[in-house]
């Protein structure tokens, strides 16, 4: 069991705190992705994990010990890294035995290990070569492999795919979601990425400024962010937010004005109260052209980008906000024209002025527990 | 090439030429004249030996009237153990200095670079007293020890900067792999850093072998001279003995050449091609 285990962990250079306390659980055998942009303590938090950064306060537990002042090689954990930090000097073979050399690995044993390894990675052929011969995939593959000998209970990523090209990325992420299911090891990766994220994870961890967001499967946070960062954040193209203002809070749901009319919304009115400013939250994928039933929006195109399967449309409403429609591939819609727009009142999110999620109704609460 | 810049070009050769040519130009008028008679060595010093002016009485000479061969292994002895040690010392105390914070660092760091600057002969004379308190003066331990002083400032500064390229990320793959600090430094780091290690070789190398301050000071004694306090015995006050002073000089560019070519081969770049990216 590699349970790993986070009690309001902070970190601190000096005076400037970086993470205002972190808690999380990690399950045995979870791919967790911490994502968040760039600046907000995802790799910092992963390197506290690794036991390379030390901890200013609270406690950090792997498989139900605390490992604060435990030195990285103690922990069974093996990091990759975005920059693959291979040893330049050393062929494919002694990167990846180097470490068993110092964990007192029998000779025979450590062999056996780099050679399955390097078969699982396709890397027999190169085992006599140095890092500078290989390419970036290769590269790469080296450095999972020379995780992987160590058997450690938890994999750590860091951004390892952000070097690659973007075939090789894709590839390499299919790559990286097999090995997850052979070896069946708890992993945390770290990426800004958020199809990675949402690709990769049985968890996500949305990560800003030091704090976490939202942790949750990613499907939950798709259907259900808990706050404007999140919605935001994980989607691509990202969520339209229109701006409105409560009029009416009903049994049925709340209805807010906006640019272009009134909505009925169907969630929970909370503590918002008839006046109070409010954000509507659309998806690109959930907007269409022409009337629907639910939200009706406003608006001149002003580019449009054809993607085959797809035609994203750039529009800009009455009032100024601009939106994203993914309509069909054959649309008619071209640049500079009126468009009325639709979506369904069930994919209409509702966020307080705090930015907060309202909880729509006939659906579990966001996990507001796993926040701090 | 874009034609304007021709003629800097050509100008930059030319100072560079110019420069090599004046280099190079009294080591090879050593290595003309050691095989000369002391007569042609006066009547035409930048001639080439022929088979009338041609003659190795210069060596004979240093090679039977002196203990050159002791000398020489002085010299030796002096320039490869304080190389040695110079570079020991200075990466280590580049890698401490570069990658541990502690109390202190940036002081010691300073004061490390003041030595750069304070030339170390102003302190010949409390060296000397040092030395006699301590006994060792007229060995070649008390040499030793100066040259280390002297070469360690630069050889931080130098090793200092190329550790500071290594990427963080390997140091802490190796920390991941349960590599010792010990290890980290010796298997990983120093591999790293061989081409500044030759750099630093060298620039500790040279001066240390020619120096004449130090072994005049504190090591004039029978049996402790070097080949450059050895070589001044041929040089008199009334007489000098021309051809041997060239011809121990000859024999001393030997070694440091050697040397030289051998640290060379080491001024490789990119030897960190691969580890990143």
């Amino acid at each position: 069991m590699a349970d790993v285990s986070l009690k309001s962990i902070r970190k601190s250079y000096g005076a400037t705190e970086i993470l205002h306390g972190i808690d999380l659980e990690v399950k045995d055998g979870e791919f967790v992705v911490f994502v968040g942009p760039s600046g907000c303590g995802k790799s910092t938090l992963l390197r506290i994990i690794a036991g390379l950064e030390s901890i200013t306060a609270g406690d950090l537990f792997i498989a139900g010990r605390r490992v604060n002042d435990v030195p990285p090689a103690a922990r069974k954990i093996a990091m990759v890294f975005q920059s693959y930090a291979l040893y330049p000097h050393m062929t494919v073979y002694k990167n990846m035995a180097f470490g068993l050399k110092f964990a007192r690995t029998d000779r025979a044993e450590a062999d056996r290990r780099v050679r399955r390894a390097a078969e699982i990675l396709k890397l027999t052929p190169y085992l006599d070569r140095k890092p500078r011969d290989l390419s970036g995939g290769q590269r790469q593959r080296v450095a999972i492999g020379r995780a992987i000998v160590r058997n450690p209970s938890v994999f750590l990523f860091d951004e390892p795919l952000s070097n690659l090209d973007a075939a090789l990325r894709v590839n390499t992420r299919v790559e990286i979601a097999k090995l997850h299911r052979e070896l069946n090891a708890t992993t945390i990766y770290v990426t800004h990425d958020q199809v990675e994220a949402m690709t990769l994870a049985t968890k996500i961890v949305v990560m800003n400024q030091g704090r976490i967001e939202q942790v949750g499967s990613p499907l939950e946070l798709y259907h259900a962010p808990r706050n404007l960062f999140v919605a935001g954040f994980i989607g691509s193209p990202r969520m339209n937010f229109v701006k409105g203002r409560v009029t009416a809070v009903t049994p049925e749901g709340v209805r807010v004005a906006h640019a272009c009319g009134e909505t009925l919304v169907a969630a929970d009115a909370g503590h918002a109260g008839v006046g109070d400013t409010v954000t509507l939250g659309i998806r690109p994928e959930h907007m269409s052209e022409g009337e629907a039933e639910g939200l009706r929006l406003k608006g001149q195109v002003e580019a449009v980008e054809h993607l085959g399967e797809a035609t994203y449309l750039y529009m800009k409403l009455t009032d100024g906000t601009d939106v994203v429609v993914r309509a069909p591939g054959d649309t008619a819609a071209v640049a500079g024209a009126s468009l009325t727009i639709g979506a369904s009142e069930r994919s209409v999110h509702l966020f307080d002025a705090e930015g907060l999620a309202l909880p729509r109704r006939g659906e579990a609460h966001p996990p507001r527990a796993a926040v701090a | 090439m874009s034609l304007p810049l021709r003629p800097r070009r050509m100008a930059v050769h030319g100072a560079l030429l110019l420069y090599t040519l004046i280099a190079i130009g009294p080591i090879l008028l050593i290595l003309l004249n050691a095989f000369k008679t002391r007569r042609a060595i006066f009547s035409d010093p930048l001639g080439f030996p022929d088979g009338r002016s041609f003659t190795l009485i210069g060596f004979d000479s240093v090679l039977e009237k002196s203990e050159f061969g002791l000398y020489f292994l002085n010299s030796l002895t002096v320039t490869v153990g304080s190389l040695a040690l110079v570079v020991v010392f200075g990466a280590m105390a580049a890698w401490a200095l570069t990658e541990y914070r502690f109390r202190g660092n940036t002081l010691l760091a300073l004061y490390l670079a003041i030595g750069i600057m304070v030339p170390i002969r102003l302190g010949s004379v409390s060296i000397l007293r040092m030395m006699v308190e301590f006994d060792l003066v007229n060995t070649l331990t008390a040499l030793v020890l100066v040259y280390v002083a002297q070469g360690l400032p630069l050889a931080i500064l130098i090793l200092g900067e190329f550790m500071q390229q290594i990427p963080r990320d390997l140091r802490d793959a190796a920390r991941c792999d349960g590599v010792s600090e010990y290890r980290i430094f010796f298997s990983i780091i120093l591999p790293l850093v061989r081409q500044a290690i030759a750099t630093v070789a060298v620039f500790t190398m040279v001066p240390i072998w020619n120096d004449l301050w130090f072994p005049l000071i504190l090591a004039p004694g029978d049996g402790k001279q070097t080949v450059t306090l050895g070589v001044q015995q041929f040089i008199g006050q009334y007489v000098t003995d021309w051809n041997a002073v060239l011809a121990s000089l000859t024999l001393a560019i030997a070694p440091i050449l050697v040397l030289y070519v051998l640290f060379s081969r080491h001024l490789v770049r990119g030897l960190t091609a691969g580890a990143v990216k």
